[in-house]
């Protein structure tokens, strides 16, 4: 069963030759029990997605439905299957962790005896249960994450929606974010769509990915599929002279690119090939050598001509945070 | 019935938040008695109106001043739960629009009533210990100034959500203060008396609508109006009335 399904959907801002088509004509279906990655540089169009699927922005054109509903059509149902995990930080720092869980099971038409009882299983989900009655402005980044994380499973959605869940945040916080999430699929079956710009958070976490660009899906499939696309391994050479023509004759070499200095080749069975491949590109002028077996990061390049940028020009969600209401 | 919960659920955050920022509440509570007893006090040093020392006439005009400012920054306020995303957690909720108008207008109309009642329990001390010379409170004037407050808080705080939901960042604060709120309260006859005002200047009271309840307040304390109770009363419920309309309209075409 698909818990989601978008056909042509397309979101345009503006009108005219200045219009940006921010989301131009997706498809895709999500299954249940699925996490299901967009991947994509900032500005792809990721977010605007997310925010039409959850009914916060409507469509220029196209369709979806959400666990069977119409987005246009019956909003109210849709917001009562999700539930969302926003970029930034929107849980009310004024009140403490547990007063805002409460908010929400109230906005969500959950009876006390329930709502006392989610709150409970979702505190101890993201350990928080020690600091439930501390002001939210008192957390750490990471910690208000997980607040929000545990606040948008509270209500039990059919489809969570988590959009950057890790941005900004640091390398131990992730982990544990990432561990949250798949305990969640396991125990509820919840459907997840994650946004990302960070290609092993995609990696690690889903099940499928629509690599975005430019508000358009460019390919769609397993991680595994993706790097198999790139048919082999990654060998990056930086060089002052390389031949790269004599590179390009070897039959093991698949694709070579060569730019300011930098030759990049895809290789089957690379560290058997490697001390003929570096014979023929010369061994002179080589500064470094780097092997790696393909990434995401690879088949994103491969895909969009560019990398994806893991910096983030829209400013991280811990930078946001900090600047988030400093007085009201 | 979750609809009712929903509203619920908002009051009960702009009820915590308002109790937690005590800056706020000393703030509000502050200003109207510098009001009270610098102009009040100044002035009636050598002023007074209708037979009332001016720091007693104008006592009304300082409730209703509190009801204007509180209310309409309240409203404005929700600018900040859109820049601090806590809006887009109540709009993807499944509670509709109309009731997260008005969960914020009883949420910001409780603020108001908290700030009046302790203004009217201030002018009961100081009336009844002759501060304030002429300004006598008892329990039914201070229960009937409480349901103007409530009908006229109810108008302003709308005002100030509709304002509010459509601006995009709060740098408009102040101009809303400057073009909206302190027009509204000078024209009002909050400071002054409305019946003998230059021919430019009267009928722009008149189309003020907190004119009504700084009359129906000063005739409810002072015995002091203008115009009929009723009619003040039928101004203000008919404008709170509007407000709510083109407020709820308002909500419903709100971008996130």
């Amino acid at each position: 069963m698909n818990v989601i399904e978008t056909k042509n959907l397309t979101k345009k801002y503006g009108n005219g030759a200045k219009a940006l088509l921010a989301v131009d004509s997706i498809s895709f279906e999500v299954k249940e029990g699925e996490i299901f990655g967009l991947l994509g540089p900032n500005g792809a169009g990721k977010t605007t997605t997310l925010m039409m699927l959850t009914t916060l922005r409507q469509p220029t054109s196209g369709t979806a439905t959400v666990n069977g509903f119409d987005i246009a059509k019956q909003q109210a149902k849709v917001r009562q299957s999700i539930g969302m995990v926003f970029q930034d930080p929107s849980s009310d720092d004024i009140l403490t962790g547990y007063e805002n869980l409460k908010l929400h099971g109230m906005l969500y038409g959950m009876s006390t005896d329930l709502r006392e009882k989610r709150i409970k299983e979702v505190l101890e989900l993201v350990d928080m249960t020690d600091r439930k009655n501390d002001l939210v402005k008192k957390y750490s980044g990471g910690m208000r994450r997980r607040l929000e994380i545990a606040r948008g499973l509270m209500h039990h959605p059919k489809v969570l929606f988590l959009d950057e869940p890790t941005l900004g945040l640091d390398p131990q916080t992730r982990e544990h974010i990432w561990t949250y999430i798949e305990k969640l699929v396991k125990s509820e079956n919840t459907s997840i769509i994650i946004t990302t710009h960070y290609m092993d958070e995609a990696e690690k976490l889903c099940d499928r990915i629509a690599i975005i660009d430019n508000g358009k899906i460019v390919v769609l499939d397993t991680p595994d599929n993706l790097k198999k696309i790139i048919g082999g391994d990654v060998v990056t050479i930086k060089t002052s002279s390389p031949n790269v023509d004599n590179a390009k004759r070897l039959d093991f070499v698949k694709k070579v690119e060569h730019m300011d200095g930098v030759v990049k080749l895809t290789v089957t069975d690379a560290s058997r090939h490697l001390p003929e491949i570096l014979k023929e590109i010369g061994e002179n002028g080589i500064e470094s050598v780097e092997v790696h077996t393909p990434t995401l990061n690879d088949v994103f390049l491969h895909y969009t001509g560019k990398e994806i940028r893991e910096d983030s020009p829209e400013g991280g969600w811990a930078e946001r945070m900090m600047h988030a209401r400093t007085n009201r | 019935m979750s609809e009712l919960l929903g509203i619920y659920a908002l009051w009960y955050r702009e009820f915590k938040v308002f109790l937690r920022e005590k800056s706020r509440i000393v703030s509000s509570i502050i200003n109207p008695i510098l009001w009270l007893f610098i102009i009040g006090g100044g002035l009636g040093a050598s002023v007074s109106i209708a037979g009332f020392n001016y720091q007693t006439f104008i006592y009304p005009g300082v409730l209703a001043q509190v009801i204007l400012f509180s209310s309409i920054f309240f409203g404005v306020y929700i600018v900040w739960d859109r820049k601090i995303d806590f809006l887009k957690e109540v709009l993807v909720a499944p509670i509709s629009r109309t009731s997260t108008f008005f969960g914020k207008v009883l949420g910001g109309s409780t603020d108001t009533m908290i700030q009046t009642s302790i203004l009217l329990a201030i002018g009961f001390f100081l009336g009844t210990f002759g501060i304030i010379p002429g300004l006598s409170l008892n329990l039914v004037s201070i229960i009937l100034s409480l349901a103007v407050v409530f009908m006229g808080t109810i108008g302003y705080v709308s005002l100030g959500l509709t304002i509010g939901s459509q601006m995009e960042s709060p740098e408009g604060f102040q101009l809303i203060g400057t073009f909206v709120i302190f027009p509204l309260f000078f024209l009002s006859g909050a400071l002054f008396p409305i019946n003998n005002l230059p021919a430019w200047m009267s009928p722009i009271t008149m189309l003020d609508p907190i004119t009504y309840t700084v009359d129906a307040l000063r005739g409810i304390i002072l015995g002091d109006n203008v115009f009929n109770l009723f009619f003040d009363l039928s101004i203000v419920a008919g404008f709170s009335l509007a407000m709510v309309l083109i407020g709820t309209y308002a909500f419903s075409r709100m971008k996130v």
